[in-house]
């Protein structure tokens, strides 16, 4: 679904992947761990494609096609999300809008999308419908703001950028389970479509989500894999210091 | 004396008015007649000339289909469905008013001059929050055949449904004069929207426009103008509200086509016990325009407060001025100035000038926040994330910058400017 290779990235001219290689075979979803400013965040940016991180080598691959060269926009109606992890506000935009706007990319390649508003209802943002889009949402709401947008995009590869920090117990199972429907987690292994990159760093989603790998972003490049259990009790006990020995 | 003569001929329409009270109305203004205005670009008033006759109309639906579009463009419903009553004006023209029957007995709507002639209180409201020698072209307006709308809403009527004018331009190089009068009385509640525009051929003119609204206590109006001329238009109009104890005056200004040049600079004054003023402007410089458009509000009573927001876009060749200024005269007052802009490409201009003054009242508390600044980048690519195209991100994101639910209009309305808003942003991206 999703092939990352030798990836390396600049963000206001300053390297930080540098090179990174990556694979999530479709209906794999995966975690990412990793230290602040390791670059978790700049390598969903990049295979979103978000012009500010520039590609300075290697390439991303989606469903067997080169999309380096993408905009975000194409990407999105190709079938990525992505979740950020700090999503700016909007003035003037309705959240309705956007996501209907976002119900339409999607209808063009999907069966139609249950109802806007019955899925604001089930993330509790029906009275942020009509609200300007992420305009003085609370961190949670932010978060809900950025599920609700997903799950009527509908995305085939999900970006996931912190899901849950922020965010309190209950809806952390909330988001969890939306989770599991963007990723189709809930039916039979063999319809399982979605793949899910996800970045953590308190793991309370992987209760909720059943991830299938996990790797550990340090210094901009992957130091380990493994799976995502084990490596986030390692992390847990011992700190990513151990990690960087086992490069 | 030969001129006075001349004056109260063509001028009938004054002929309500007092002659001690004329002539010293016409004493100031010729002495302002080479006045300059404070702002924007001198208009050589020579260049222009009054109009032909107009025939009044029964119905505005008999009018030319092209002239009830450009109606509709600017707010105004020839259909009348909807609406508490029309007032139109062609020129120097007043072709129709009527008050639509459920609202008659609460609201009145004629020539001013008519209701100069009738009523002694409005002969005495006549150039009292506007002054005749401001500039050349109030004096101008003074000393001309002069029309437009009186409206009044009796005590304590709430007039839900809007009431609509028209001011329109018929001629090229036509001047038109016009002094508006609306008086809300005790406890009533009304909207008012002007649309000002032109016949579809019409490619030069100056409007100039008059308006003294007197907002009494507990009432509320909401104004609303719309101006929609064309590239060759000259438009000075000149507003002034007294807002008495515990009334709202609310003034929207929506100009989103091109003109040649446009200064205006109205003022609310806030003199009862808890009044307020409102003004949100909503902006679209194109082409060659050059606009000077501000509000002020001056808080003289106790507990008085005002709001001023302007959204403002300079785009193409066009200079925008968007100016505020808040005084306070009143210890117990408080006013907010909320003034953005966004400049589109390297030839359009934007100047954003807020003022705030206290005079004598330490305790008045005025703050503005001013800002000019490009779309947020971080936003278009965020909405493009979502599977938008740049261009309509940036549409988008233009769009909900001038927004239209900051003015607080009835559903109809508001989708009408709205609307005016999303074609006036397809078309010039
Ligand atoms: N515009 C920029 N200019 C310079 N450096 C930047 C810019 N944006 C990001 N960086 C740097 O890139 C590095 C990686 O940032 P990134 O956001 O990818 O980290 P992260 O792994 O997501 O961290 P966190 O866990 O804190 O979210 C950080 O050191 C950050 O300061
Ligand atoms: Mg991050």
């Amino acid at each position: 679904m999703l092939v990352v290779e030798g990836l390396q990235v600049e963000v206001g001219g300053k390297l930080i992947l540098k090179g990174v290689d990556l694979e999530v075979g479709t209906g794999e979803t995966h975690v990412l761990l990793g230290p602040n400013g390791g670059g978790k965040t700049t390598l969903l940016m990049a295979v979103m494609g978000m012009p500010r991180y520039r590609v300075i080598k290697g390439a991303v691959y989606f469903k067997g096609k080169d999309i380096t060269a993408l905009t975000p926009d194409a990407r999105a109606r190709l079938g990525i999300g992505m979740m950020f992890q700090k999503p700016p506000a909007v003035r003037g935009v309705k959240l309705r809008e956007i996501a209907q706007t976002v119900a339409s990319v999607r209808e063009a390649a999907h069966p139609p999308a249950p109802s806007l508003e019955g899925i604001a209802e089930r993330l509790n943002l029906s009275e942020h419908l009509d609200r300007e889009l992420n305009y003085g949402f609370s961190g949670g709401e932010l978060k809900r703001s950025e599920m609700f947008q997903l799950l009527c995009q509908a995305p085939e590869l999900v970006l996931l950028d912190e899901p849950e920090s922020g965010v309190d117990l209950d809806n952390v199972a909330l988001i969890g389970e939306a989770i599991n429907d963007l990723l189709g987690k809930r039916g039979k292994i063999k319809e399982r479509k979605a793949s899910g990159l996800i970045v953590t760093h308190t793991g309370h989603i992987l209760r909720y989500v059943n991830a299938d790998r996990g790797h550990i972003l340090i210094d901009g490049k992957i130091a380990c894999h493994g799976n995502p259990r084990d490596l986030f009790e390692e992390v847990q006990k011992h700190g990513y210091g151990r990690c960087e020995s086992c490069r | 004396m030969p001129v006075e003569r001349e004056l109260e001929d063509v001028r009938r329409s004054l002929r309500g008015l007092d002659s001690s009270l004329l002539r010293e109305l016409d004493r100031r203004a010729e002495a302002a007649r080479e006045k300059k205005a404070a702002y924007s670009l001198d208009i050589d008033l020579r260049a222009f000339h009054e109009g032909e006759a107009v025939a009044r109309t029964d119905s505005l639906e008999a009018l030319p289909d092209e002239v009830k579009a450009v109606m509709l463009a600017s707010g105004v419903d020839p259909s009348e469905s909807g609406r508490a009553g029309s007032y139109v004006q062609v020129g120097k023209n007043v072709i129709y008013e009527r008050v639509n029957q459920i609202y008659s007995g609460k609201l009145e709507i004629m020539d001013v001059g008519d209701a100069l002639e009738k009523y002694p209180d409005v002969r005495d409201l006549w150039w009292t929050v506007v002054a005749p020698d401001q500039d050349k072209y109030t004096a101008f307006s003074q000393l001309h055949d002069v029309h437009g709308y009186f409206v009044r809403v009796f005590e304590g009527q709430e007039v839900e449904l809007p009431v609509q004018s028209c001011l329109l331009l018929h001629e090229n190089a036509e001047v038109q004069n016009v002094h508006n009068i609306v008086i809300l009385e005790k406890g009533s509640s009304a909207h008012l929207i002007s649309g000002c525009t032109t016949s579809p051929r019409v490619k030069t003119g100056l409007h100039i426009g008059i308006s003294e609204f007197f907002v009494r206590p507990g009432a509320k109006l909401t104004f609303t103008m719309v101006h929609n001329w064309g590239p060759e238009f000259h438009v000075r109009p000149r507003s002034g509200a007294l807002v008495e104890e515990g009334g709202t005056f609310i003034s929207n200004y929506v100009l989103l086509k091109p003109v040649k040049s446009l200064q205006t600079y109205p003022v609310a004054y806030l003199r009862g016990r808890g009044s307020r003023a409102v003004f949100n402007t909503l902006i679209y410089g194109l082409e060659n325009s050059h606009i000077d458009a501000g509000s002020k509000i001056v808080l003289e009573g106790e507990d008085s407060s005002g709001e001023a927001v302007s959204r403002a876009i300079a785009q193409d060749k066009s200079v925008v001025y968007a100016r505020g200024t808040l005084l306070a005269r009143q210890n117990r007052s408080r006013a907010h100035l909320d003034c953005r802009g966004i400049v589109f490409g390297d030839e359009a201009q934007m100047f954003a000038i807020p003022e705030l003054e206290s005079e004598g009242a330490p305790q008045s508390l005025l703050s503005h926040e001013a800002a000019i600044g490009p779309i947020s980048e971080e936003e278009v690519e965020y909405l493009m994330a979502r599977g938008i195209p740049r261009d309509e991100a940036v549409s988008l994101i233009t769009r909900g910058f001038l927004d239209v639910r900051i003015m607080g209009l009835p559903q109809a309305l508001e989708s009408a400017i709205r609307k005016m808003v999303e074609i006036t942003q397809r078309e010039s991206m």
